[in-house]
């Protein structure tokens, strides 16, 4: 039995005048400690799964367990960073990243020095007292972060945590998060559309289709890649080949899917 | 260093310049306050308008000295103040209380949907008789009135507050687990603050008419009764008067409403 199993996901969102099929069979284990990628086009249901991963939305089909333990809501044990930060524009930092701890009962003066630390190990000092609005796109995403690993979450599910980050930003928080989350032992799934992202980021990769997502390829990061910096293992000759891979492979998704009849579409 | 002494400069300048346009603000606002006044007066005097109905400021400035040093204008002021503070919390809470049960519970809220639609649309006033019937020509009915017209508005614009607030807050809140209390504690009720604060402003009016009326049905105190009084004596400055002390007062309770929303909406 693996630490994080997804069974024979299938999701179908339900409106009154149609049905959308967002996920069809997804299959995967996450062990303990490993960083996860998912790669796909735009709508193939990676926000989807990320949200029953996390216990939000029920699956139509299908089971998650973590540690043996099949998930349901109000679940302590996975963390969930949304594509944007969602920082409450009325709190001040201080409550941002608090809010967890209050909401799980677990506030007291030891876990505030921990996230406040924590605040400061992700280079931002002073900013408690300030409100998410005084902050630039990058301090606030990694506000996020540290609301996210203040409850102490064993899965963290990031999706597409930089995608609105200029590029520079970018590279320093894929060290600053990848860093991180080695040091405390994080399972951790990101979602991305970057292909160097996830290369750089994780130890496996997988691939999926257009809507109805499912996972089309499964792709292993090499060990030398693995244990660099993601900013490292961006300068790598083994990142250029393993992009190349990766980049046809999404191609050949995408010409497949224009090739497809409109009736053989699910 | 150079730079620096001229950003404060110029931040200087910026500062005065900001001085100067709201001192010449205040300045035409209390010259268009001075004009109308002096252009009533004159006219009154001159005939150009009839002073039996019109009266004129110099005779309501008489009438409200004579008023309160014989004490009789005073306990009409306080009745009439209380009665509208009181419409106006009642009002304004019971409306937002209502909006969150609706929240709740979104089965109620589809239930209750076409009868708030209806309730919103009568004119409560017109229930003044009644009330006074039913409760008595009492300071409750008067309160009721000043609370019921106010009530439904609020609950519809509240509620749709709380509809609106982005599902994502909701979504952060839920990842933490956040019971259904606290997802309203957290993140409805103050990202709705802003449209509450904007129904306190518009209740602020709305009090004033529904507790007015209830005293011209009533007719025994207050400023309502004042007027309708003054109307059946035909003595206008008395119904002027009381009109001066209403806008006094209203504008006090708007600013009032606007030093609360100082308060509770910061940095947005
Ligand atoms: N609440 C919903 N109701 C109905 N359909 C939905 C809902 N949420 C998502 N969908 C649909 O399900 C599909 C998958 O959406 P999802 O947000 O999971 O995609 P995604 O892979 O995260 O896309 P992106 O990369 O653009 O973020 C889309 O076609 C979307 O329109
Ligand atoms: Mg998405």
């Amino acid at each position: 039995m693996g630490f994080l199993e997804v069974n024979d996901i299938t999701h179908i969102y339900f409106s009154k005048k149609a049905t959308t099929t967002a996920l069809i069979d997804v299959n995967f284990t996450v062990e303990e400690g490993e960083f996860i990628s998912l790669l796909g086009p735009s709508g193939c249901g990676k926000t989807t799964l990320l949200s029953i991963i996390a216990g939000l939305i029920e699956p139509t089909v299908g089971t998650i367990s973590l540690e043996n333990e099949q998930i349901r809501n109000n679940n302590k044990k996975i963390g969930y960073m949304l594509q944007q930060d969602y920082l409450f524009p009325w709190k001040t930092i201080e409550e941002n990243i608090l809010l967890g701890l209050k909401l799980t009962n677990q506030l007291n003066d030891e876990t505030r020095k921990t996230t406040i630390a924590l605040l400061e190990k992700m280079g931002l000092y002073n900013v408690e007292n300030k409100y998410p609005a005084e902050l630039s796109g990058g301090m606030r995403q990694r506000v996020a972060l540290v609301r996210t690993l203040a409850t102490n979450p064993k899965v963290l599910l990031l999706d597409e945590p930089f995608s609105a980050l200029d590029f520079q930003t970018k590279l320093k928080l894929e060290d600053l998060v990848f860093n991180t989350l080695k040091q405390f032992g994080k399972t951790a799934i990101l979602v991305t559309h970057d292909i160097g992202e996830a290369i750089a980021m994780s130890d496996r990769i997988y691939l999926f289709s257009n809507r109805p997502g499912t996972i089309v390829k499964e792709f292993i990061v090499p060990d030398e890649l693995r244990i660099l910096e993601p900013f490292h293992a961006r300068n790598h000759p083994l990142y250029n080949e393993r992009f190349q891979t990766i980049w046809e492979e999404l191609n050949s998704l995408e010409n497949e899917n224009s090739h497809r009849s409109p009736a053989r579409r699910i | 260093m150079k730079t620096k002494i001229h950003i404060d400069l110029l931040h200087d300048e910026y500062k005065r310049a900001l001085i100067k346009e709201k001192r010449w603000v205040t300045i035409i606002q209390l010259s268009i306050l001075v004009a109308f006044i002096v252009l009533w007066e004159i006219s009154s005097r001159m005939y150009w308008i009839d002073p039996l109905i019109f009266s004129s400021p110099m005779k309501i400035w008489d009438l409200l000295v004579k008023d309160i040093l014989d004490g009789t204008l005073l306990p009409h002021v306080y009745t009439t103040l209380f009665e509208t503070i009181l419409g106006f919390i009642l009002g304004t809470a019971l409306g937002t209380i209502m909006a969150a049960i609706l929240w709740w519970s979104p089965f109620l809220s589809k239930v209750f949907d076409p009868y708030l639609v209806v309730l919103n649309s009568m004119p409560k006033v017109a229930l003044g008789p009644i009330l006074i019937v039913a409760l008595g020509p009492t300071m409750t009915s008067i309160v009721t009135m000043g609370a019921i017209i106010s009530v439904i508005i609020t609950t519809i614009v509240v509620y749709t507050a709380f509809r609106e607030v982005d599902p994502n807050y909701l979504k952060v809140l839920q990842t933490f687990g956040a019971t259904r209390r606290q997802t309203f504690s957290e993140a409805i009720l103050p990202s709705s603050f802003p449209v509450i604060i904007s129904t306190l402003k518009v209740n602020v009016g709305l009090s004033w008419v529904g507790v007015i009326v209830g005293e011209f049905l009533v007719s025994k105190q207050g400023l309502g009764y004042l007027i309708i009084y003054g109307f059946q004596v035909f003595n206008f400055t008395l119904v002027l008067m009381a009109l001066v002390i209403i806008a006094i007062f209203a504008t006090i309770m708007y600013k009032g409403v606007e030093f609360l929303e100082g308060k509770l909406i910061k940095n947005r």
